[in-house]
């Protein structure tokens, strides 16, 4: 039992080794921060103009709730963006760097170390996603007067659960195909998205696209979400949503990590796991 | 840390039986096909025993310390380290191992200390410990103090593997993994550097493996050296006796001898490990 303890005791360190080493390579990096930030703040306002276009064209439609529908999609596709980001960079960022060998060759399981990626990406994700919101809401002079920003957190926490587990498959990437990995990341983020319902309803999609709706958590976060902020949904009465994300959570993080697992072998079989240059 | 079962005083600290790596090498004339980068390799190391092992570019040395240090898989053969198996004890050896490279490999925009206590907590060491540790290690590596906090990238090659060899010191490893530790060092840094690893072995009772190009720091750090040409270990015996074996005066002379090739010859038909490696 005291060993059981110990060992735990221990990964758990390792976890947030992982969270203090992506505190210190954000504080060294702060200004890129910034600059991305900028850059996310600047598209999410391309993407939400949307609504005051259509009004401008011709089109009837709610504007403030068009508006905020559109914002709502954008920030959780910046969020869902984070986590695959700092995930699938677990493998690229240290081959870059050179240290991924000592990391590999360190005594603590993929799991945490993993874990400390996944922990540190929903911790920095939430706090961009938050600021996004805020800055763009804003600059429209949205109001929320309904609004049950709570529901709406939890939701997006609950998510981050399956958006871990699918950021674990694509952390695989940059470890089987050292060259292009990291960006092939980026092209499941946005089948992700596309069946989602990020800036539409998922019933305009064709019936298949509809059937892989079912199965993405980012349709269920997206559908719980806007029910919280537009209509003022309490917890309780979005169950509908909350039950799904925890079952595909509980189902995607085995799978992740043993996907992750395979690709580690792999990688050892066919002398892959190396420092870049 | 995790407790391991305490190991037998006569365990081997190194044991590899017939050891075997190859990699797919793609070329435009030949295709596709397998080279050994290291062909069925026998070696033991006694616990607290020094060995070097010789050989050029692509002779297999990284490989080598790559497969103990479960970076790699073997494709035959089979090693263990104090007892445990590379392969199905892997976790177990890297708790026991630690390694330094010809590469410092750092995040080149961390400081030593923050690179120091990212690294420790791999190893299960908390706050507490690491502020105790590092400022003592970094200082007895002969870190300057007033350079602790600046980036990495800022330090020069030496400074760099000072601050490596501190990594590797605050792990306690009772088995440490050295890669060319001092190529391209100055050749103060490379003094400094080959004084460490004397005493790494008298205060901690370290069992080393040195991989060099170094011919003299071979003679004057190991018991024993070893010759690796072309992925086969041709001999591995104390440096007087493999001088007396090929009626040689000096390492280099027998180095000859053994491979028939000069020691600074490129290989460039060994290679492996720089080739493009495909699935």
């Amino acid at each position: 039992m005291r060993a059981v303890a110990l060992e735990l005791k221990h990964e758990l360190i390792g976890l947030a080794g992982v969270v203090e080493r992506n505190v210190y390579l954000t504080r060294r990096y702060i200004y890129w921060d910034v600059a991305f930030f900028v850059w996310t703040v600047a598209n999410t306002l391309t993407i939400v103009f949307i609504a005051e276009g259509i009004e401008a064209t011709g089109g009837q439609i709610d504007v403030d709730r068009a508006t905020t529908t559109l914002l709502i999609g954008a920030v959780v596709w910046a969020y869902l963006g984070i986590i695959f980001e700092f995930l699938t960079e677990t493998v690229a960022w240290e081959r870059w760097e050179g240290t991924i060998e000592y990391t590999f060759m360190a005594p603590l399981s993929r799991a945490m170390h993993l874990g400390g990626s996944g922990v540190f990406a929903v911790l920095y994700g939430l706090v961009r996603a938050i600021l996004l919101f805020i800055v763009v809401a804003l600059f429209f002079g949205l109001e929320f007067e309904n609004a049950n920003f709570v529901a709406a957190l939890v939701i997006l926490i609950v998510a981050s659960i399956s958006f871990f587990g699918i950021g674990m498959m694509t952390a695989v990437l940059p470890l089987i195909s050292p060259e292009k990995g990291a960006q092939l990341g980026f092209v499941a983020q946005g089948m992700l998205l596309v069946v989602s319902g990020v800036y539409y309803p998922v019933e305009v999609l064709p019936g298949w696209m509809q059937w892989l709706a079912k199965i993405s958590p980012a349709t269920y976060a997206l559908d719980g979400i806007r029910a919280a902020i537009l209509d003022g949904a309490s917890l309780g009465s979005l169950w509908h949503d909350i039950w799904p994300l925890l079952v595909i959570g509980a189902a995607c993080i085995p799978i992740g990590l043993w996907i992750f697992n395979r690709g580690e072998v792999y990688a050892k079989r066919h002398g892959k796991l190396k420092r870049s240059g | 840390m995790k407790e391991l079962s305490p190991v037998p005083p006569d365990t081997l600290a190194v044991e590899a039986r017939d050891l075997r790596k190859e990699f797919v090498r793609k070329d435009r004339r030949r295709g596709k096909r397998r080279v050994a980068a290291l062909a069925d390799v026998s070696l033991d190391l006694a616990r607290g025993e020094c060995v070097a092992i010789l050989g050029q570019n692509g002779s297999g040395k990284s490989t080598l310390v790559r497969l103990l240090s479960t970076l790699l898989l073997p494709d035959g053969g089979a090693a263990s380290v104090f007892g445990y198996d590379v392969v199905r004890d892997g976790k177990a050896v890297r708790r026991l191992v630690n390694r330094v490279s010809v590469e410092a490999s750092f995040f080149k925009k961390m400081s030593p200390s923050e690179n120091l206590h990212y690294a420790a907590r791999f190893y299960g060491m908390t706050l507490s410990e690491t502020t105790e540790r590092i400022p003592a290690i970094l200082e007895r590596v002969g870190f300057p103090p007033d350079r602790r906090t600046e980036p990495m990238e800022n330090l020069s090659r030496g400074m760099q593997q000072k601050v490596a060899l501190a990594r590797a010191l605050l792990t306690s490893p009772v088995l440490l993994l050295l890669d060319e530790p001092t190529t391209g060092l100055d050749p103060r840094s490379k003094l400094e550097v080959q004084e460490f690893i004397r005493e790494m072995r008298a205060v901690h009772d370290s069992t080393i493996l040195l991989c060099t190009h170094d011919l003299n720091e071979a003679e004057s750090l190991a018991e024993r050296v070893g010759i690796l040409d072309r992925g086969r270990l041709l001999a591995l015996e104390p440096a007087d006796e493999l001088k007396e074996r090929f009626d040689a005066e000096t390492l280099e002379q027998a180095f000859f001898a053994a491979t028939g090739r000069g020691f600074e010859d490129e290989e460039d038909e060994m290679d492996a490990e720089e080739r493009k490696v495909l699935a």
